[in-house]
């Protein structure tokens, strides 16, 4: 699969390691902060309001990524805590796991932030978020009717996630 | 090559109360051990906070790209957490292990004043023992 530049997308996705599904919610974000995109598919709790819970979101992962960036044990030359990274410099992550879900975390050079939330039990999503990236860019960046920057409004894009998503195991 | 870079224990509202390293390249200061710690400690919270179901109680593996985290937290919300090598296995046995010792040797100590900053000489000793154990297990493999 091809994951810059590709005009096609993959005619086979990653395959799905069970059937059923096992996603949580899905975020997307770009490099401001602004929630692009918000799928849920099972989320019995809400502890906050939508606005809110993006928020937390986006601050969580951001923290995350200046806390690995200055913990990075391979590296000597580390900055300081706190000082906003650009994508891809300083270690980042790709993941996390609570006893209640996992987080699945992909940043593109371009900022765009695309998080998966599913069941702990869930094997590497990497490639699925990658082939997730490739849908958005085929399906909302190749839009011409889209603005960069505004909440993305696109049925075929829900529908075709929507799809992919049931597949992941 | 160390598989084990090094190991937190936090109290529980969120100050570092023992750390030691074991061979990770720049060695932290006291300051930036001392403000991670506390910012793990949020980031554990706001994780409970994002659940899409209820019960959850916090991250217990936090995968970068060049290291691991495996946390594991007391019923009395002490935290422990280790930082390794990407894909180590038997973290979490490491970690129960590290809180029967903390348990043992901290705890049951008298002189030891809860929440303050671990300063006992058998629980250094013992720490050491298992994390060289640990090590030499890995490296057997």
């Amino acid at each position: 699969m091809q994951f810059f530049g590709g005009s096609e997308i993959s005619p086979s996705p990653p395959a799905p390691t069970a059937a059923g599904n096992n996603a949580h919610m899905m975020y997307v974000f770009n490099r401001n902060g602004v929630c692009l995109l918000y799928r849920e598919w099972n989320r019995p709790l809400w502890t906050l309001n939508a606005q809110q819970d993006h928020k937390l979101m986006f601050g969580l992962l951001f923290s995350l990524k200046s806390l690995t960036a200055k913990m990075d044990p391979t590296s000597a030359e580390k900055g300081n805590l706190g000082v906003p990274q650009l994508p891809g410099q300083g270690c980042s992550f790709h993941g996390f796991r609570t006893n209640t879900y996992k987080l699945s975390f992909m940043e593109t050079p371009s900022g765009i932030k695309i998080i998966l939330v599913t069941h702990p039990k869930t094997g590497d999503l990497r490639e699925s978020l990658k082939y997730i990236y490739n849908l958005y860019v085929e399906y909302v960046v190749k839009n011409p009717l889209y603005t960069p920057g505004s909440p993305v409004r696109s049925d075929l894009f829900n529908t075709t996630l929507d799809q992919y998503v049931r597949g992941i195991g | 090559m160390a598989a084990i870079y090094s190991l937190y224990i936090i109290n529980k509202s969120g100050g570092l109360i023992y750390y030691k390293d074991y061979g990770s390249a720049g060695r932290m200061d006291t300051n930036d051990s001392l403000r991670v710690a506390s910012l793990w400690h949020s980031m554990h919270a706001i994780s409970q906070q994002l659940s899409p179901v209820s019960g959850c109680s916090g991250i217990e593996l936090l995968q970068a790209d060049t290291f691991d985290l495996h946390c594991f937290q007391s019923l009395t919300g002490t935290k422990f957490f280790v930082v390794c090598e990407p894909g180590t296995q038997h973290m979490e046995s490491l970690l129960k292990f590290i809180y029967e010792l903390y348990t043992d040797y901290v705890l049951k100590n008298p002189f030891y004043e809860m929440e303050m900053p671990i300063r006992c000489e058998l629980f250094d000793i013992n720490l050491s023992q298992a994390v060289q154990k640990d090590r030499v297990a890995l490296l057997g493999r």
